[in-house]
């Protein structure tokens, strides 16, 4: 009962957001939009008792790639109206796009969900169940070349993307920290011994 | 904390609510009990770190309201609590109001799964660690919003300093976290500090897993703006940073989620890598019958005020980081120390020596 009421709200908070997400027209607000989207999609994985999709949703999502799309959004000068100068002329390719996105959607939640009982609730797991443990006891014996290969997927799309930013600009003023640090004083101080000298001599 | 606990339950029994009911009441009861004490560590912590720095500066601090100052926290709540708080012309006002609300939802909320001694965590739940990292790093949104919804240039110049900081930080901080999981074996606090349970002062992580509570201590100190890495507020560059439009409580609220971080970290710091409620006393010849030897609410309390008095220390002591030394400290030293030292850790795991012993 509480669980079903709670997942109302949560579906029907999520699809306000999905719609501002597309309908508001400062590029900010959409991306704040984007946020809610995603942690109340992380409050419906909690209710599937999938808390280590649901907290890792949160942890790389909402506290990383979205503070990093923001960052980088709040920075852009976005002129709406030029933006929606060729709104006619590329209709018929969104309106393509979109059919097609539909059908897919429809594909996987209409045909393929025909043989299946409809609204089964699964069942509840026993109190020691641990979501985190299951997951990792699959994705490290099972499908751990699978895991592999992804990850080093994104680390050559990491060093890749490192590469394109790292090119020496002639002229750069660099400081070396090692080299500040292994200075020594006699390298700057000079220590000059002179005859004290009266006011008269001079 | 058990037997008051226990005796709140009683309490609550009496009125004979049903199951549901009762839960609620008791937990929202917990609730109130852990934040209460953590408005209160807080304005102390404020009188704390002007009498410290104070007297670090060979001043005297505050010392006028009440006895020693002991009051001045709060006539400092009393005074933000009657100024008015102004929103700048041209600011999103929804967003201006949600940012500090933002900011002080998520400090609060972390503080749930923090066991306080063996039995008294309002959440003792399952993946508390994760639930942690997720909140800890969605309190930058709070900041976020705030130097954007202000529409002033110095916040917004102050916001995206900290989206950057805090994004830098957190990777080193999850990786220093990813050790301590390795060492406990578990995601769960009260597992973390049980894993810890020895004969002595040595069974407690921050030996074999030393490198990794400073990378995670200091990272602190930069997850939660602090100096020598409070170039989120960087007052003598850009006045006050994110929060620099704000006026009265709204200012007051980012004030306290600052504070209520900084004290977290302390008690992460502790439950993660000093054992927690345990007794530093436990193995000494002579003390094992005492009340010193036992583990208590009063150690985490203790260590926990080492570790503030450091924050302040660091504060009094450190001038503050350049921008661009702040993202290499982040990047190019403190996350290779936690790759190289969990690489350390796999080998220590292999040889079964330290916390891996059989």
């Amino acid at each position: 009962m509480i669980i079903t009421l709670l997942f109302y709200s949560f579906a029907a908070i999520l699809i306000i957001a999905a719609l501002g997400l597309i309908t508001s027209r400062n590029p900010v607000h959409s991306a704040l939009f984007l946020v809610l989207a995603f942690f109340q999609s992380a409050m419906l994985w909690l209710l599937m008792e999938a808390e280590f999709l649901a907290v890792v949703l949160l942890l790389v999502y909402v506290g990383a790639v979205m503070v990093l799309f923001l960052f980088v959004v709040m920075m852009l000068d976005i002129n709406m109206e030029r933006m929606r100068e060729g709104y006619t002329r590329y209709m018929p390719l969104g309106i393509g796009v979109a059919v097609v996105v539909i059908l897919e959607i429809g594909n996987v939640i209409w045909f393929r969900s025909q043989d299946l009982p409809f609204l089964t609730v699964p069942e509840p797991h026993p109190a020691g169940y641990s979501n985190t443990k299951e997951l990792g006891a699959v994705l490290y014996t099972e499908y751990v070349y699978a895991f592999e290969l992804a990850a080093f997927v994104l680390l050559l799309a990491i060093v890749a993307a490192i590469t394109l930013t790292m090119r020496r600009r002639p002229g750069l003023k660099t400081q070396n920290i090692a080299e500040q640090v292994a200075v020594r004083r006699e390298d700057r101080v000079r220590l000059v011994q002179m005859e004290s000298t009266k006011d008269s001599d001079q | 904390m058990s037997s008051l606990l226990a005796y709140i339950d009683s309490l609550v029994a009496l009125i004979g609510l049903p199951v549901v009911a009762h839960y609620i009441v008791l937990t929202s009861i917990e609730v109130m009990l852990v934040i209460l004490l953590l408005m209160g560590t807080v304005a102390y912590f404020t009188y704390a770190e002007r009498k410290v720095i104070g007297y670090m500066q060979n001043r005297l601090g505050p010392n006028r309201v009440g006895w020693y100052g002991l009051l001045q926290p709060i006539a400092d709540t009393l005074k933000m609590l009657l100024k008015e708080i102004i929103v700048p012309s041209n600011a999103n006002p929804f967003l201006f109001y949600l940012a500090p609300l933002l900011s002080l939802l998520t400090a609060f909320a972390v503080w749930a799964v923090v066991p306080f001694s063996d039995d008294f965590v309002v959440a003792d739940i399952d993946a508390g660690l994760l639930y942690i990292l997720a909140l800890t790093s969605m309190g930058v949104y709070g900041v976020i919003i705030a130097g954007w919804a202000s529409n002033s240039k110095y916040a917004f110049l102050g916001a995206m300093r900290s989206a950057a900081q805090i994004v830098s930080y957190e990777i080193a901080m999850g990786f220093a976290l990813v050790g301590v999981l390795m060492a406990s074996g578990s995601l769960n606090l009260r597992a973390i500090v049980v894993a810890q349970e020895g004969t002595s002062v040595l069974s407690w992580f921050v030996w074999p897993l030393f490198p990794l509570f400073v990378v995670y201590f200091i990272s602190g100190l930069a997850e939660t703006n602090r100096s020598p890495f409070d170039v989120a507020e960087g007052e003598s560059e850009i006045v006050a940073g994110f929060h620099v439009e704000y006026s009265g409580m709204a200012f007051g609220l980012f004030f306290l989620a600052e504070y209520a971080n900084m004290i977290l970290i302390t008690a992460l710091t502790v439950i993660f890598f000093f054992g927690g409620w345990m007794s530093p006393l436990a193995g000494v010849p002579g003390l094992e019958s005492s009340f010193l030897a036992q583990s208590s609410f009063a150690w985490l309390a203790l260590k926990m005020a080492f570790f503030m008095f450091c924050f302040l220390w660091a504060r009094a002591t450190f001038p503050r980081y350049r921008y661009d030394q702040i993202m290499r400290l982040g990047w190019k030293v403190f996350l290779p120390i936690t790759f190289i030292w969990i690489a350390v850790e796999g080998v220590m795991v292999a040889l079964e020596v330290g916390p891996w012993a059989a």
